[in-house]
């Protein structure tokens, strides 16, 4: 039985999903005790005692870009096994990604932190890069299957996207973005090869007043945006695919989509060589991408309402049951809203800070703009690990009530740690430094509150899911029966069944 | 749903209760036993410099204040400097007159033109100085802090004033580091007895709460006070306060950048921010309760 549950837990992809997310939340949870507030409560350097890191004070963005890569690599994993699961290509391709990507991602993990905080052993140093060699190499796999002119590995469905010669629209996005994902990481990866020999680390938000900036430097930038740029468009894509999106829009948003993305690559990698024109082509790719995500939000809302006014029988609502049909199945409403919210702390923030830059922010000392920098991207990195599981509760089968607590408590309290952030972020423009002190105070607390609520439903949802584990005839052993049982394999193994029939639950299996 | 609500209400009731209380009060005065006014020389040589210790070289010896310039000190500076048209007060400002600086019209450069500047703002809240029958002073209890609230012109106006200047970052990071190499002013490591930085429950901390307050200059000397036991944190070259308590301005004026560089992180940054290398910049006009500075001369014969 133990083989059994290894196969669920290697194999299909909401084991895979899974072990990831239990991997990422492992990380978490032991390494967001080094930074505030658990510096200040103590714990940090109790939980440096309890596990012997060494932390050097010279090598601390060292380390960090370690952490950032660890994470990184099992998230572009949970994407590309929900790509392998919901896109066709043959077993044997999906099979492959998902075992390299795996083991490179796994390895990547383990011996990155080993070498970032149990002193330096080159050995773990090599795993590292080793990992990471074999996640892109993953990519490079998926990319294949993802190849969009195969006539026998598109989705056929009515209204599904197409162009005039019949390709598939969305997995022409899909192929677009993973085929930009895999320049992008070499666009880190050899000029950080190449310029980093001497290891001498730096993180981006340190540079931004640097009049002069290397080479090396304004490629590591393009990097870090572009990637997880991407990391934002594939999950919007896999978003799609959930709620089943199709229809004039999905045409229209495919379009846009596969041109944004490819317009903000090229912008991010003409940072090197045209910095001056780079940011204006990011801008004008970020407004089809944006686009895209617009259309998908869209559809999704008018289906939810429209699904939930029938499961009551109404033909048109007001106002309030418009409202009460959109919030019925919190799941697929939160995946969008954060979309929506994002805006908010991110996209809107983002062009404020770039047209009032020289007027306001950069009056602000440099430590005032890093702390919106750095606030910014993590605010981005969280908001697409909360749609990240929204999706994977759903897979998980959350139901009933649970699953309205839990989309209801990680829409409200992680939008609530987003906003006291980016308060807390732009805080100089209400508040002179000598009478922040209230201020600071007040959105730490509700910021910490926030993600505390948040990680404890994330961890009572592992619990429920690893203790099923323990149960011979539990959820995992039906859901790898599912998706061996999968035929043919060119399909999807994770299907898309509208949503009205039973919230949240989503077969498995075509 | 009512639940949610009220979960939601409690972490308003929570976060809108949980302010610390304002520093309204003045703070225990606090005799440190280091005299501001000591300078102490370092000698030309090699030193490493940055994170990644490169080698450097200051080619001459020079002085540097054992501790940032303080309230008292800079009061009596505004006093003399005043009277001898060094500065004026216009408003609500001390100003001073600054030659300006090349303009190299570099993306995001601004011009700092030849003219008036200003150097303390005298309404800030924040200032610990008072002008009683004409005169500045130092707030009591504040006198052997360190002066906040100063721009980058005032700074190097003050050092001038008295035949100095402010340190370049090369200077004032070998002042900080010595020569070994050393993350933090007195060795590998920093701890909460080591400095004021944010979150350290110092002294100061437990009166006012939260972001806390400066200390007063050379407090990390290894004494006790009220009980509060502190490390001798001296730099190599026996300088105080090169780490936490207050950034301090440094003197260069780089090419294409109207910024003014600081060094040595403050009360209201997290540890990992005092390290030597760690650099900060704003415009020369800016001001802030974490913002000092300390001055260097020529080495005396």
């Amino acid at each position: 039985m133990l083989s059994k549950r290894f196969n669920y837990l290697f194999q299909s992809t909401k084991g895979l999903v899974l072990v990831a997310i239990a991997m990422i939340s492992i990380v978490t949870a032991i390494w967001g005790m080094l930074s505030g507030p658990m510096v200040e409560w103590g714990i940090k350097d109790f939980v440096v005692d309890l596990t012997g890191m060494d932390l050097v004070p010279a090598e601390r963005e060292g380390r960090i870009v370690m952490l950032y890569h660890v994470i990184a690599m099992a998230v572009v994993a949970i994407n590309v096994y929900l790509i392998t699961g919901i896109q066709p290509m043959h077993t044997h391709q999906r099979t492959s990604i998902n075992a390299t990507i795996t083991a490179g991602y796994l390895i990547a993990m383990v011996s990155g932190l080993g070498f970032a905080y149990f002193g330096h052993n080159f050995i773990l140093h090599g795993l590292f890069l080793f990992g990471q060699a074999l996640v892109f190499f993953s990519g490079i796999l998926l990319a294949a299957a993802l190849w969009p002119w195969k006539e026998e590995l598109r989705i056929e469905k009515a209204d599904h996207a197409r162009s005039k010669s019949g390709i598939d629209l969305e997995r022409l996005a899909f192929f677009t973005m993973a085929v930009a994902t895999l320049g992008s990481a070499l666009f880190g990866a050899v000029t950080g090869s190449y310029w980093g020999n001497g290891h001498e680390t730096f993180l981006a938000e340190d540079l931004v007043r640097e009049p002069h900036k290397t080479a090396l430097q304004l490629s590591i930038i393009g990097h870090l945006h572009i990637m997880l740029t991407l990391i934002g468009v594939s999950i919007t894509l896999i978003i799609g695919r959930w709620v089943d999106f199709k229809g004039p829009l999905h045409k229209i948003a495919m379009y846009f989509m596969i041109i944004g993305t490819i317009v903000i690559t090229l912008g991010a990698w003409a940072v090197v060589p045209f910095e001056a024109i780079a940011h204006w082509i990011i801008y004008g790719g970020s407004v089809f991408v944006l686009m895209a995500g617009l259309f998908l939000v869209i559809f999704t809302w008018r289906k939810l309402i429209r699904e939930g006014l029938d499961t009551k029988g109404i033909r048109r609502g007001n106002l309030w049951q418009c409202l009460q049909a959109l919030g019925r199945d919190p799941l697929p409403f939160g995946a969008t809203w954060q979309m929506v919210f994002m805006n908010f702390n991110v996209s809107f923030v983002g062009i404020f800070v770039a047209v009032k830059l020289d007027e306001i922010f950069r009056v602000w000392p440099a430590r005032d703009e890093r702390v919106i920098l750095t606030g910014h991207w993590h605010v981005l990195s969280g908001i697409i690990a909360t749609i990240i599981l929204f999706y994977y509760a759903d897979l998980a089968g959350l139901k009933g009530k649970a699953r309205k607590w839990f989309g209801w408590v990680l829409i409200i309290f992680s939008d609530l740690a987003f906003a006291s952030a980016t308060i807390f972020e732009m805080k100089r423009l209400f508040v002179t430094e000598s009478a922040q002190q209230a201020l600071v105070n007040g959105v730490m607390l509700t910021m910490d509150i926030g993600l505390a609520i948040v990680l404890v439903a994330l961890a009572l949802l592992m619990i429920w899911r690893l203790a099923d584990l323990f149960q011979g005839k539990g959820r995992w052993s039906e859901e790898l029966t599912e998706e061996m049982n999968a035929t043919p394999p060119s399909t999807p193994v994770v299907t898309t069944p509208p949503l009205k029939s039973n919230p949240g639950v989503k077969e498995a299996g075509s | 749903m009512k639940r949610i609500n009220t979960i939601f209400l409690l972490v308003l009731i929570l976060a809108s209760g949980c302010s610390a209380p304002a520093n309204t009060g003045a703070p225990p005065p606090i005799d440190t036993g280091i005299d501001p006014e000591t300078w102490v020389t370092i000698p030309a040589g090699e030193f490493l410099m940055g994170q990644h210790n490169h080698e450097n070289l200051v080619d001459y010896d020079y002085e540097v204040m054992v501790t940032t310039v303080t309230n008292s000190q800079y009061a009596h500076y505004l006093n003399q400097a005043l009277s001898e048209d060094w500065v004026r007060i216009v408003g609500d400002q001390v100003v001073g007159y600054y030659p300006g600086d090349e303009f190299h019209a570099q993306e995001h450069e601004e011009r700092i033109e030849a003219g008036d500047w200003l150097h303390v703002p005298l309404e800030e809240p924040g200032l610990r100085l008072v002008q009683l029958t004409g005169n500045f002073e130092a707030l009591p209890g504040y006198e052997n802090h360190p002066m906040v609230h100063v721009t980058w012109f005032g700074a190097k106006s003050y050092c001038e004033f008295y035949g100095g200047r402010l340190p370049t970052e090369e200077e004032w990071e070998k002042a900080a580091r010595g020569t070994d190499g050393r993350p933090f002013p007195w060795g590998n490591e920093i701890t909460e007895e080591n400095a004021n930085y944010y979150s350290s429950h110092d002294l100061f901390e437990k009166i006012v709460g939260g972001l806390g307050d400066t200390t007063p200059v050379g407090f990390y000397n290894g004494k006790t006070y009220n009980g509060y036991q502190t490390i001798d944190s001296a730099s190599p070259y026996g300088l105080y306060d090169m780490a936490g308590n207050v950034w301090q301005w440094t003197g260069d004026v780089y090419e294409g950048a109207h910024y003014r560089y600081m060094r040595g992180g403050s009360k209201a940054d997290y540890a990992y921010n005092l390290r030597v290398w760690t650099r900060n910049n704003a415009t020369p006009e800016y001001h802030s309760p974490n913002v000092g500075f300390r001055c260097v001369r020529e080495a005396q014969e």
